[in-house]
């Protein structure tokens, strides 16, 4: 069959084809961020706002969260006390805004000292199968109590402080966090970049810190965010029911405790700190839902 | 840069003898051991410098197991591995350890078989850095050598293996492979998972390198086509024993298991003017946990006789250098020649 | 060929995705039809949007993120405009498909007769027992030993062949004209891809369905195609009779795939090891419009022409088409 070269001139353009979708819009790279991970966005924007009212505490417009005031007792909300006060005069406005303190330290203390340890344990039962067997029968163990009722248990045997909270939460916690690592070190333990190291001569621990670790840390922070809201609400729990943060200290838990006695007939006094618990604890749990699907890689793909 | 003593001349690189590989199935309330999972049971076979065996078998038939129990990722049921002569199954860690060098592995997921969280300096250093072979800027240069040696720019150290496609992930593993300046390299299904002008630049890349640094390959894989283009021996794998072990000229022209021969008369062949007849087998392969008595091919085979029900075909010499666990010296020709002639043809 | 109109005619195909990183323009204006009783597979590697063609036939495309534009014509209605239980009748009914894995694809919990069974109950308004009937005709005609057994047993207690096998009985059940099969043999093994085939062939002359077979493996188009569709990067690149495509490829992405497929028997001519034709480079990203041609950055006849200017689909022989500036031109087809 005899062919022939199209010359120069003679080449065919295809069809020019109509966009079926709009073209992307311009963001800014914080837009961006935003647009694709809107519940981080407002999760993280929320926590912080929070965190900075408990630095900045003194800076609110607030007055001694302690000082009491018999004569100005259980005022209704007002001009001079926006939230009220007390039975004893004590201004409900300052003691929630210092109260967030309590709350994002008991948070945070457990969520990074639950996230340690359980890393930790997790890790070495990942990898040791003699000590696996004899961990992880502990955490079944542990993890068949309610996990405040252990707390509460570790709150009597001890005198109340902010930092016996964290204690007593973190250890009720550590099982769970446990399992979790476990689980992922176990599934990590068979890929393919793990078992070409242990071929690549790497030895034991260095497999651990180098390719285990990393690769573990993304559901961990995700497990401490949550660890983070569960632990303010268990310490206003606990501080509920006396068990917690001394009644001295202003937390939301304490605050609540006071206001149960008038709980129907002034109700602001238990209202507020509700509310604040609550709106805390939630965007904590926006973030780490937000966090999860960013950092899951089966969600990664979601458009 | 391999080990210093040089071999004997005449000694295989790798010998695999007589290696089986049983997994426990556990089950029952008490988690007790209810049977075994026969992976791969009684396998023989040895590789020389600067050759490529093949392993070929179909999914289950053990030839991936036999790979992992070679580089000793997990201990071995029976049997012997060794290397250069020196018996490396039964080493310790310690000792085992700087043996490890001398091989390596390519797996076939290349977006599973590379740390994420790494960048590729630090998995291609891996090895080096395990080894004590160099450090700083030497090691920079190293790695940058392995890149050039794999065709990738020097620059990629820099990333991150998810900005690289399937192709380059699997380049950046043959790297990693080469790091400690390996004699012999696995590669297990390492071109399967690539598309097909990937999979050709993979493969070219392999033979390359090969004839360059004089790398024994044991080449783990499915696809007969692709074995055919590289290998220089192959042996055919099906529940967990080789039926049949030759040079590939041999394999490839004439192969004598029935086994072997049903599997290349099932390759498509891509030439639509060529019609060939081909042997279908029957059924599917049974359970590695329960294996036929006899011929473990018997409850397929279009040959089979009632010998091979209960007598087990051993491993043996038909002829040409040609080993082939069949009881018949000379497997039937009439529909196998036929298939081999079209085959041939294509 | 004949006058009658075919079966299936894709016109100016395009199906979108929106992406949060941008417009992912996974098949771009790709036009082909299929006859009545014919094979035709449509090849190429992955990501060049072969199956997001089938799943728009089907409509099984979610929409949004996906927008799809053109037309798709079945005996000579738009599908793309018919209400979603309009499009439901069609599927399984007239035009029915099989997925590769046929694990993820038959639902764990129902038995595999209830699974063949529920699609003619719907289509036909069988009753059960008369479904079941049914799915024992479908099982025998797969090929499917003791049906009558098999019907009650769930998709866990069948091999990966098997499965595959009942798959192939579901979307036959109701006897469509058209079967979509997105690589029906890649997940199985080789003896096993060539009992499948063979029962394909088979049941082709039996059932007299069009096939629209994609796959990404040239020698099971040789096995069972009729005509070609060659895609690459969302667009069809060539296409033509198997003859044509395999003895006279055209297009140089066509050439390449055949240069870098191992052919079984490359032994016997060679002494020493052969070597594949490599395409150099990779597959262009789908989230920027292409300018040009799209193999332009891949291919060894590579000029600025191609580089600025997409080359139109042209008939460059007898019912062979190609999107190539260079391809040559036999001088009969003018």
């Amino acid at each position: 069959m005899s062919t022939t070269t199209l010359p120069p001139d003679g080449f065919t353009p295809a069809p020019k084809l109509a966009d079926v979708l709009p073209p992307r819009k311009e963001r800014s790279k914080l837009g961006m961020f935003a647009y694709r991970h809107p519940t981080i966005a407002v999760g993280g924007f929320m926590v912080s706002l929070f965190v900075l009212m408990a630095i900045f505490a003194p800076l609110l417009w607030t007055v001694d969260p302690t000082a009491l005031a018999p004569a100005r007792r259980t005022r209704p909300p007002s001009e001079l006390y926006w939230f009220g006060t007390d039975m004893l005069g004590r201004d409900v406005y300052s003691r929630v805004i210092y109260g967030a303190r309590i709350s994002l330290i008991v948070g945070f203390g457990v969520a990074i000292c639950a996230a340690s340890i359980g890393l930790f344990i997790g890790l070495i039962s990942g990898f040791i199968r003699a000590v696996d067997a004899v961990v992880m029968r502990i955490m079944d163990g542990m993890m068949s109590i309610p996990s405040i009722l252990l707390a509460i248990a570790m709150m009597a045997l001890t005198r109340a402080s902010v930092e016996n909270v964290i204690i007593a939460i973190t250890i009720a916690d550590v099982p769970r966090v446990s399992r979790l690592v476990r689980g992922v070190v176990l599934t990590l333990r068979e890929q393919p970049y793990v078992e070409a190291a242990i071929a690549a001569g790497t030895r034991t621990p260095m497999i651990i810190i180098k390719h285990i670790l990393p690769n573990t840390l993304a559901p961990v922070i995700v497990q401490a965010t949550f660890l983070c809201a569960s632990a303010m609400i268990a310490e206003a729990t606990l501080s509920f029911i006396g068990a917690g943060t001394p009644p001295i200290i202003p937390s939301w838990g304490n605050i609540m405790a006071e206001g149960r006695a008038l709980w129907q007939v002034k109700p602001y006094i238990v209202f507020f700190p509700a509310v604040f618990l609550s709106i805390t604890v939630l965007s904590v749990n926006l973030l780490g839902d937000g966090l999860r699907d960013a950092l899951d890689p089966r969600m990664a793909k979601r458009i | 840069m391999s080990n210093s003593q040089t071999p004997s001349s005449g000694r295989p690189l790798l010998e695999v003898k007589g290696l089986k590989k049983h997994f426990p199935i556990h089950g029952g309330i008490l988690g007790g051991k209810t049977g075994n999972v026969y992976a791969v049971d009684g396998v023989s076979f040895s590789i020389n410098r600067g050759e490529t065996l093949s392993l070929v078998g179909e999914s289950g038939c053990g030839k991936s197991t036999v790979g992992k129990a070679v580089l000793r990722l997990y201990p071995i049921t029976d049997g012997e591995v060794l290397l250069d002569g020196r018996r490396v199954d039964n080493l310790p860690a310690g000792e085992l350890r700087p043996l490890r060098k001398r091989m390596q592995v390519v797996f076939q997921d290349p977006f599973s078989s590379l740390n994420p969280r790494q960048k590729l300096r630090d998995i291609i250093a891996e090895p080096i850095v395990n080894f004590g072979m160099a450090s700083g800027s030497e090691l920079d240069d190293r790695v940058g050598d392995l890149l050039d040696k794999v065709r990738l720019p020097r620059e990629a150290m820099y990333r991150y293996p998810h900005e690289f496609s399937g192709g380059q992930r699997q380049r950046i593993a043959i790297a990693r492979a080469l790091a400690p300046g390996s004699d012999l390299i696995i590669c297990d299904e390492a071109v399967s998972a690539l598309d097909v002008s990937v999979k050709a630049q993979i493969v070219n890349l392999l033979s390359d390198l090969q004839d360059e640094l004089g790398l024994a390959l044991l080449f783990i894989s499915h696809d007969l086509a692709i074995v055919e283009h590289l290998t220089h021996r192959v042996a055919v794998m099906y529940l967990g024993k080789i039926v049949e072990l030759a040079d590939r000229k041999t394999l490839f022209s004439t192969p004598h298991h029935p086994y072997t021969r049903a599997l290349l008369s099932a390759v498509p062949v891509p030439d639509p003017t060529v019609k060939r007849q081909r042997i279908i087998l029957r059924g599917d392969v049974p359970s590695p946990i329960n294996p036929p008595s006899g011929c473990r091919f018997h409850t397929r085979c279009p040959f089979v006789f009632d010998r091979c029900k209960v007598d087990e075909p051993q491993l043996r010499d038909v002829g040409m250098g040609r080993m082939s666990a069949c009881h018949l010296d000379v497997v039937p020709d009439t529909v196998p020649e036929a298939n081999r002639q079209a085959a041939v043809a294509a | 060929m004949s006058s009658s109109a075919p079966l299936l005619d894709i016109q100016n195909l395009q199906t979108h995705f929106g992406t949060i990183d941008g417009v992912v323009r996974a098949v771009e204006g790709v036009s082909f039809s299929i006859n009545a009783g014919e094979t035709v597979a449509v090849v190429g590697e992955s990501g060049c949007g072969k199956s997001v063609t089938a799943m728009s036939i089907l409509r099984l495309i979610a929409t949004p993120p996906g927008k799809i534009a053109g037309k798709i014509l079945f005996k000579g209605t738009n599908l793309l405009e018919l209400s979603e239980p309009e499009m439901q009748a069609i599927r399984g009914n007239d035009i029915s498909m099989i997925f590769q894995e046929p694990m993820t694809s038959l639902n764990p919990v129902l038995t595999v007769g209830r699974q063949i069974g529920e699609t003619v109950m719907l289509h036909e308004g069988l009753s059960a027992k008369d479904a079941e009937q049914r799915a024992i005709e479908m099982l025998t005609l797969v090929g499917i030993p003791a049906p009558a057994r098999r019907v009650r047993e769930y998709p866990h207690q069948l091999s990966g062949g098997m499965r595959q096998r009942v798959m192939i009985a579901m979307a036959l059940a109701c006897s469509p004209q058209l079967l979509v099969a997105d690589e029906p043999t890649t997940a199985l093994d080789v003896t096993i891809q060539a009992q499948i085939l063979e029962l394909m062939r088979d049941l082709k002359t039996r059932v007299g369905a069009a096939i629209m077979l994609i796959t990404h493996d040239l020698g099971v188009v040789a096995e069972m195609a009729q005509r070609v569709v060659v895609m690459y990067a969302g667009r069809k690149v060539e296409e033509g009779s198997v003859e044509e495509i395999f003895l006279n490829p055209l297009h140089p992405y066509t050439r390449g795939l055949m240069g870098s497929m191992p052919k079984l028997g490359s032994s016997l001519h060679e002494t020493g090891r052969s070597k594949l034709t490599e395409i150099q480079g990779q597959v262009p990203s789908l989230r920027k419009p292409i300018i040009g041609c799209a193999f332009a950055g891949r291919c060894p006849n590579v000029t600025d022409v191609c580089r600025q200017m997409a080359p139109a689909i042209e008939e460059k022989a007898p019912k062979h088409l190609v999107a190539c500036h260079y391809a040559p031109r036999a001088a009969a087809a003018a």
